[in-house]
This record gives C-alpha cells, structure tokens and sequence, in this order.
C-alpha cells in the first residue's frame, strides 16, 4: 500500500500534466495552476525541514568531535543571527540594548547545542540556555529603541542585515565565484595538451577562441580571428550541443514515461 | 432678413453635418497650430474585414482579418497604420453607479491601496501614542524658534498638547478603519455583478457605449489578435460567450483622417478542448509511448537486449570498492536541480544504487542537498537501500542533510566537506551550473576519484577536464537502466535509439526537403511545424 | 634542463594560482588603458538609449546576486548614468534572491555621482540631485520570477503593489499611468541566470517590447541566436561587453578597471597552455630517445 499509493499518484498528475499541454481549455489551466501552487506549499514545509537537518547534523558534529566541529557554532550563530537581524530593526539611531540581545539570543542557541551534545551533565549547559534566554526575553519586553517586524520592509531595512549582507556575504560570495578563474587557469593548464590528433584540434580551437579577447593584433588579424572563432563557435560547436541538445530532449522523454509509467521507481529507492 | 435668417440655417447644417461627420474628434492643440499642410485624401477602407475566435487557445481572444485598403503601399500610400476598435457597451443603463468597468477596476485598486497606508498610518500614530503615554522616547516639549526681525520667537509643543492631538488621530481613524474594506466590498461586488452582466450589456448593441481603441496595426497587417486577459480585475478582459463587435480603421499620417471600415461582429469568442497546433507534438508522444510499450514488452518475454558499456557507470562498483579499501567516505552530490529535473531523478536512481552497495560494503557515505525536497526525496531512497541491502540499523538519519538554498555557500560547504574529509570517491550527479569546476577541481585537489553526470551542456567540459569518468547528457537518464539491467528498463532505452534513428533520418529528409523548391517537399515541413 | 621540464610537467597547481594572483595584483596596480572596440550588438543597446526623449521610462532587471557583481555591476552603473544623466526616467526590478541588495546599492552611489558636474562624450551634464519616485521606481524583489514576468505583463501593480521601500505604486509620480511593458521603452535585463529564458520567452515573445540582454561571459554565447532572431536587440557579454559600454558612454569605471585584470590573466592562461604542450613535447620526445635506446 505504502508503495502503491505514490505510483498512483505519480501516474494521475503525470497523465493530467501531459492533457493539460494539449487542452488549451481554462478548466485544464485552472487545475494546472493549482497544482502549481502546491509546490509552493510543499517547498515551504520542506524548507523548515531541511533547516531542521541543517541544525541537527551540525549537533551531531559537535556531539562527536568531528574534524573541525567547531565551525558548526559558526553556522549555528549565522543561520539564526540572519533570521533575527531580518525580523528586527531599530526605531531610531540608539542601539540601546540590541547588541546584548542579539548576544544573548545566540548563546542561547549555543548553549542549547552544548546541552544536547554534552554526555554528561546536562545540567549546566542547559541552565546557562534557560538563563540567556530570559534575559533575551527581558531585554525584549524592556528595551524600545528596537521592535520586531513581520511581513515588513523594515525588517530588510534593518541596519545589521544591510551591513552583514553588503560587508559579508556580498564579498565572499563574490570571492567564491572568482576562485573559478584560478581553476580554470589549472584546468586548461592540465587539460589542453597535444596528446593526439583530435587533442591538438582542441587546443589549436580553443587557442584561436582565447586570442579573440588580445585587442593588439592590429585591424586584419583581429578582423580574421575574429571570424574563425565565431566560426568555431557557431559551427562545429552548435552542432555538436544541438546533438546533445537533441539526446538529452528524448532521454528527458523517455525518463518521464518510465516515471509516469511506474517503470523507473529510482526516486522511491526501487532502482 | 429672411434672407439671412436662411444663410444662418444652411450654415448651422453644414456646420452640424461636418461635425457629425469626425467619428473621433482627437484634435489635439499640436494639430491645431501646426502650420498649414497639404491635405491628404481620406484612404480607402479595409475590405472584407472577418473576425473569428482564437484557435487553439484558452478563449478571451478573437482574431481579425482583412484584405488590405488599396491605398496600404499601392495607390496614393497614404495609409499609415491600422487601428482596431471594440465597442465597449455602457454600463449605466442597466446597472445603477456602475460608470465603467475600467473605473471601477482602479477605484478598487486605489481603495485597496489606501487600506494599506491607512493601516500603516495608524499604526504609526498608535505606537506613537504608546510611545508618549509611557514615556518611552523621554519627550518633554518640541521647540520651534521662529526668527523674525524684531525678535525670536519660541512656539512649545508640550506634552499634552502632542497627546492630545495624537489620542484624536488614532480615534477618528479608528472609527473610519472598518469603512474602508466594506467600500472595497461594496466597490467588488458592484464589480463581480457588472462582470456578471456583462454579456447581456454586450447584445445591446448598437445602443449607448462607445468605440474603444485596442489595438494598432501596422500598414502592411492584414491580421490583428485581441488577446484580452482571462482576470476580470485586468484592463483588457474578454469576456467568454459574449457579442463582440469590431471596426478597424486606416489613418493616415494625421490621424484626424481616417477611413473606418464596415463592422463586424457579433463575434464570441471560447476555449477550446484541443490545441490544433500542437499534433505534431501529439503523434511523436503516442508514437515514442507505443515504441516505448512495444520494446519493454519484447524485453519482458526474454529478448537479449545489447546495451553499450557505459564506463562511467562501470567505474562507480570500482570506486565503492577503492573507498571501502582506504576506509575513506563516498561523496554524492545531487546538484541544484530541483526534485521536479529529470536530472535529478535519474540521479536518485544512481543514489539508490551507490547507497545499497555503500550498505553492504558498510562504507560511509555523505550527500549534501541543495534543494529542501531533493533533500527528503534523497533520504528516501538512501534508506530504501539500506533496508534492501538488508542493513536498516546501520542507515544513519544525517546521511543526507541540507547545507543551504545558495549556489556559491553550497559550494563553500561541499568544498569544505571534501577537504574536511577526504572522500575517496566524488560522484556528482544532476544539473549543475557555474560551480561544476570550482566542486570538481577542489575533489581533484584532494585526491578523489571523481565521476559527473550532467545534463547542463555548458559544464559537460569542465567535468570532462576535471573529473575521471563524465557521463554526457542522456547517458545519466540511461544510467538507470544499465545499473538496474531490468528488461523492461532496457526496453525503453531501445525505444530511445529508435526515436533517434528517427529524428536523424527525419532530419536528413527535412534538411533535402528544405533546400528543393518542390511543392510536396514544402508541405511536408508543415507536418512538423507546432505553433503555440 | 630534462628536469626542469620534468618538474614543469608536475606543477603543482598552487604555483599557478600563486601566479595568476601575482600578475592580477600587478595588472590591477599599474595603470594602463586596454584598447576597447566596442562590437555592434553593444552599440546598439548604447543608441537605442540615447536616442529617447527625455521622460522616457527604461526598465532595467538587476536579475543577479553578488556572485555576478564583477561582470553585471559596471553594466548597471553605466546604463543607469547614462539615462538619468539623459533625463530618462528608470524602473528597475530585481527576481533573484539578492538581487535587490545589489540594486539598492547600485542606486545608492549612481545617486551620489550624478550630484556632480560631469562631461561625458564632450557634452556637460550640470549635476542634479535625483529623486526617488521621479527619476526612478525601484519595485524590490518577488519570488517566483516567470510568474512575476508574466504578472507585470498585465500591470506592474499585481506582482508589486508597493515598491521596495513601501511606498503605493499608485502614489509615486513617476509611476502615474504607466500600467504595463506597454508603457517602458525597453527592458535590458541584466542577468547570471536562466531569469533570462524567461524574460524572453515569457516576456519578450508574449508582451514584444524591445529587450536588451547584460550577460556574465560564460553565458554570453548560448544567447547570439536570439540576436539573429530579432528577440533580442542588444547583448552585452561578460566584462568585455561592459568595458564597450562604458567606452561608448565615455564614463569609464568598474569594468575599465576589470580589463585591466582581465586581460593579462587570459594571456597568462594562454601562456601556461603553451608552456605545458612544450613541456608534454619534450617529455615525450625524451622517453621516446629513452626507449629508443
């Protein structure tokens, strides 16, 4: 039953998805659209899922020493440090007592973390937990130079969010994406040598290519280089893609009809 | 005196009559003052105007057709553009305050939006009052200093005054709160009612209403498509089943001269139950199912079915193996497709067999995800295997766990899991963009024999550079069916290679037919040709 | 001299980065101009623009996350310059998840630089303050980027009925009449994503309004088909194309700055390509000596 049920759910929805491309009728466009938003609805309760795992694997790393197990507090304190900068803002330009809050927020999750992670004695780990989360609920009630805000742009406005998104993530985001230009240098490096013929065609292909970007060849070199690799490029490389192109689109097909099908169950672990 | 009395009557009518005679009067005051051009002869009209219902297509949509006036680009060219009217009926005859549907549309659209900073605003003024009230902000007394020549003046603001004045705010708008969703309610459902009653409004024409502009053609069309919105709230909403009447006109340089054409209509228009433009899509679907039955059923009754070795595949028992021996984890990675990518599906599949045999050879093995649903899709199917393998203790919950919905910090993680841990074995499987070489090079870097599959042809060369074994395109969907070595699994995939021989034969026979001006080899492309 | 070559075949792949960053950090210090020709599908972005009258509305898409920046950001600071500067009127969106930091940013220090006298293809643009509502309407960002493509369609209003700082799209002066594509003169959708697929499938072929593409280079080449189509009636590819831009505006900035770096790291790439075939020749050429032997 457990397996059945799945199959035959796969099987109606594929079916309705396939009639819903061939029935232009607002009925049909009416259904599809509502199937449409359950995907929303189940991405959304799927995400506090995946938070959940997030947060229990970085315990459990904690919990047995793993290599390098303390840069889960790191994630820990930045996966709710964001949340909390996102749902809160200042009214006006004092801090107040925001900073502690924020402080006393994290050590909670810290010291809860601790607590489920400690063998022995519980205790104190969890205590410390209960006593910064009273002060973080003390200092919520007491304190108004800050609120929280729900379903507002302040939130987003917030100073911290703006700073730690412009002066963090921003950068190592970026810095990420350029580390590509390193690799690719060792890959090409690595990758383009005249092994054989058809290896040599490469090279000279992918040589000619690069040259386009050298703006000191002068009008006629530039000119002829230019053409090969727009050539190169439009030629034999599209070909080759559209043939892949075309592979992936019948293999996408077929894949689709073994799903619908209850042929291929790999999705259900029945490989 | 009669005399003049008759002169006065003549010219009245004369005046009367050339005014009746401008259908639209949109004389601007540019038109006006220009200076003196020559005068342009009125254009000959449209002829033969059609208007029928869309084909193919969800309704709320009429198509026009005409043949061209004989001054469009042939005799005296003076037309310069079409323009298509709709007569739109007036609502004021039979629903009462009901003016037009596009006023109400944004009555009601103004009215929701000053809901919106009424509730703000009093929002404002309540925390403000708290604010006061409990002395939060230490107000004491707001100070304006105005200078004047003789002397400087200094108005105070005090505390009471401010309360006060707040404390009445937040009264007067909290008693005119409520007013304003019941006028959106009012507003709506005067609206829905008027919607309702559209259509009949539509078979009094010609009575009353008006000639409405929808639409611009250019002067060598001789077809224009209303598509209206199916949303009643939206500006351009045709309404189903309902007489439609059109007009199309040709103007001329100055828009003032201009020919209309005779009506037509009542045309309605509807939804159809099948999109005619769409067959060639249809035959190719019943045709691949019914190779696809044929095969799997010819695999079920014992035909040997050749598959060519996939290396790729082949190296994945191989690699299992090496991480069992250096006692070193699997990495699987799944990618950033979303559990919907057939991708990713084929990658669950290759995930189920890598975890069965990560089970049985008590290998550890790791699969950051991307995608929340990937994520619970992909625990699954990992603890499917293990029960298969017959290990359901050893399944561990944290197998497959969820590192983040960004590209580049579920890049940073995986990297970090790779240098952390030192797989043995990197396996990536699913679509993947930009980080394909930035995970690859640094699995490189850390020793691991690494094995891609990926649909995304772009990153098909970094895996190929970077990694052992890459499956290419449509060999990671095959790589199901090899790993399973099912018949009927098998089956399908010769039906793929037929429909392969076919697109390739069908396009050799398109490609001649293209090239040879013959009438049959014309026709036979427009078999294949899907429109919408 | 055999070993060196040896050694050469086993570089450790850190010697090249170390290089790479040498030669960067060199390339970035020292101040040099690279010639720029800007290319035809760049020109005709750049006159498109120019051309509007004054109080014309251009719609820009800041569809791309911080990861982009280096490409997409010169883009968007040269083409918003140059409209305000022209007097054009400018509404952006932004449908990816950080998009609308990047924007803010954008418009934060474009704001700060039309504040100055400035000369630009000999022409003086006095400096103005630019107002917000007026000059530009920034609508902020919605999840779900074809469904919003396609809302916009019928109205800005559905998917934004606020912009990105709160404010009723019905109360901004700029915004007063203008309902859907109908109304921009264009959308150039700056992107490093597949949000482009959809801003010309979802909008340019269903709404036909004149669409313009900024593009990361990786991309740029996937997208000349709807160049020759007619879909599309500009492209800027990748830091190249943003340099071209900035070269027909004459307001050099971020992305002259990239060619600079740009430019050395190719040749060194090209370099180490070449250095390696020696290498791998000579090697082989030795082991064959070797066997022979």
């Amino acid at each position: 039953m457990k397996r059945q049920v799945p199959l035959v759910l796969v099987l109606l929805f594929g079916l309705f998805m396939i009639f819903q491309y061939f029935v232009p009728h607002e009925s049909s466009e009416w259904v599809y659209e509502f199937l449409l938003d359950w995907i929303y609805i189940i991405g959304i309760f799927a995400l506090a899922l995946g938070i959940w795992s997030l947060y229990v694997v970085s315990v459990d790393k904690v919990k047995t020493r793993k290599h390098d197990w303390g840069y889960s507090y790191v994630t820990l304190a930045g996966l709710f440090g964001m949340i909390l900068f996102g749902f809160t803002a200042r009214h006006g330009d004092e801090w107040g007592w925001y900073l502690i809050f924020v402080a006393c927020v994290l050590l909670t999750v810290i010291m809860s973390v601790q607590a489920m992670a400690a063998r022995i004695n519980k205790g104190l780990p969890l205590g410390l937990a209960g006593l910064f989360l009273l002060g973080a609920v003390l200092i919520a009630v007491f304190d108004d130079t800050w609120s929280f805000y729900f379903y507002t742009q302040e939130g987003l406005q917030s100073t911290m969010f703006r700073a730690f998104f412009d002066y963090i993530m921003m950068p190592i985001l970026a810095t990420i994406f350029s580390l590509l230009a390193f690799f690719i240098a060792s890959a090409a490096y690595r990758a383009f040598r005249a092994r054989n013929l058809l290896a040599s065609l490469l090279l000279i292909a992918a040589l000619i290519v690069m040259m386009r970007f050298f703006p000191y060849f002068g009008e006629n070199v530039g000119e002829f280089i230019a053409r090969v690799s727009s050539w190169l490029m439009n030629v034999p490389n599209l070909a080759a893609q559209r043939a892949i192109i075309i592979g992936v689109g019948l293999g996408i097909v077929a894949t689709a009809l073994k799903v619908i099908l209850g042929i291929e169950r790999g999705y259900m672990g029945k490989g | 005196m009669r005399f003049l009395f008759g002169l006065t009557v003549i010219l009245a009518l004369l005046l009367g009559a050339s005014v009746s005679a401008q259908t639209e009067p949109p004389v601007t005051d540019s038109v006006a003052d220009s200076v003196e051009v020559p005068a342009i002869p009125p254009p000959a009209p449209v002829t033969d105007l059609k208007a029928l219902d869309t084909d193919d297509d969800h309704g709320h949509s009429v198509t026009l057709t005409w043949t061209k006036s004989v001054d469009a680009q042939t005799g005296q060219n003076t037309v310069n553009g079409h323009q298509i009217f709709r007569w739109y009926p007036a609502m004021m005859d039979s629903l009462a305050g009901v003016d037009s549907l596009k006023n109400m549309r944004q009555d009601i659209q103004r009215a929701q939006s000053a809901n919106s900073v009424f509730r703000r605003a009093l929002g404002v003024a309540e925390d403000a009052l708290e604010d006061l009230t409990s002395g939060g902000r230490g107000f004491d007394a707001l100070r304006f200093t105005v200078a004047t020549p003789q002397d400087d003046s200094t108005f105070v603001l005090d505390r009471a005054f401010v309360e006060q004045a707040l404390r009445d705010t937040v009264a007067t708008m909290t008693t005119h709160l409520p007013l304003l969703p019941d006028s959106i309610k009012g507003l709506q459902a005067s609206f829905e009612a008027a919607i309702e009653r559209l259509t009949e409004a539509h078979q009094a024409y010609p009575e009353g209403g008006s000639w409405n502009l929808v639409g611009l053609a250019a002067k060598g069309d001789t077809s224009f498509v209303n598509s209206g919105n199916k949303d009643p709230m939206s500006g351009d909403f045709i309404k189903d089943f309902t007489d439609l009447y059109y007009r199309v006109d040709v103007v001329t340089i100055d828009e003032t001269i201009r020919t209309e054409s005779a009506i037509v209509g009542p045309v309605q228009s509807e939804g159809q139950w099948f999109n005619g433009g769409r067959f060639p899509v249809f035959w190719a679907v019943i045709i691949f199912g019914f190779l696809t039955m044929y095969f799997v059923s010819r695999a079920r009754k014992g035909d040997d079915l050749y598959v060519r070795p996939l290396a790729g595949i082949e190296a994945v028992d191989d690699a299992i193996g090496r991480a069992t021996e250096m006692g070193r984890p699997i990495l699987y990675v799944l990618g950033l497709g979303t559990a919907a990518d057939v991708a990713t599906i084929a990658s669950f599949t290759v995930l189920g067999r890598v975890a069965k045999q990560v089970a049985e050879y008590q290998t550890e093995l790791i699969v950051p995800t991307y995608d929340p649903i990937v994520m619970s899709v992909a625990q699954e199917v990992v603890k499917s295997s293990y029960l298969d393998a017959g290990r359901p203790d050893d399944y561990k919950e944290n197998t497959v766990f969820f590192v983040t919905n960004l590209q580049f910090a579920y890049v940073a993680a995986v990297n970090g899991i790779m240098l952390r841990e030192l797989p043995a074995t990197n396996i990536y499987m699913g679509k993947f963009f930009a980080e394909s070489l930035l995970l690859a090079e640094t699995g490189a870097l850390a020793g691991s024999i690494q094995i891609a599959g990926t649909d995304e042809i772009a990153q098909i060369p970094f895996f190929i550079v970077a990694c052992d074994y890459t499956l290419i395109g449509e060999e990671l969907y095959a790589a199901s069916a090899y790993l399973g070595r099912e018949p009927i699994l098998l089956g399908s995939l010769k039906a793929q290679d037929w429909a392969k021989a076919a697109v390739i034969v069908l396009g050799i026979v398109g490609l001649v037919a293209a090239n040879l001006e013959w009438g049959f080899a014309k026709t036979f492309l427009e078999y294949f040709h899907v429109t919408n | 001299m055999i070993n060196f070559f040896d050694r050469l075949m086993r570089l450790d792949r850190r010697w090249i980065f170390l290089f790479l960053i040498v030669v960067c950090i060199i390339a970035y210090v020292s101040d040099f101009d690279v010639p720029i020709m800007p290319e035809r599908e760049v020109e005709t972005i750049y006159e498109f623009v120019d051309s509007l009258p004054p109080g014309e509305i251009v719609m820009i898409a800041i569809d791309y996350d911080p990861n982009n920046l280096a490409e997409l950001h010169p883009m968007t600071y040269a083409i918003v310059e140059q409209c305000w500067r022209k007097n054009l009127k400018v509404l952006i969106t932004s449908l990816s998840q950080n998009g609308p930091g990047m924007a803010d940013e954008a418009l934060r220090s474009i704001t700060d630089s039309l504040a100055e006298t400035k000369t630009y293809n000999g022409q003086v643009y006095e400096g103005r303050e630019v107002v917000n509502g007026v000059d530009y309407c920034f609508l902020g960002y919605k999840p779900y980027f074809a469904l919003v493509i396609l809302g916009m369609g019928q109205n800005f209003r559905l998917p934004f009925p606020e912009d990105y700082y709160g404010t009723p799209l019905d109360s901004i002066p700029m915004m007063q009449g203008v309902l859907n594509y109908d109304d921009v003169a264009c959308v150039i959708d700056l992107s490093g994503g597949n949000i482009t697929d959809y801003w010309i499938s979802y909008g340019q072929n269903r709404f036909n309004f004149p669409l313009a593409l900024g593009l990361t280079g990786v991309m740029t080449a996937q997208y000349y088909p709807y160049l020759g189509s007619g879909q599309v009636f500009g492209i800027m590819g990748g830091l190249l194309g943003a340099a071209q831009y900035e070269k027909l505006v004459d307001n050099a900035g971020l992305a002259r700055d990239g060619m600079r770096v740009q430019l050395p790291a190719h040749i060194v790439i090209i370099l180490f390509i070449l250095v390696g075939n020696i290498g791998f020749f000579v090697d082989r050429r030795n082991r064959h000596r070797a066997e022979g032997r």
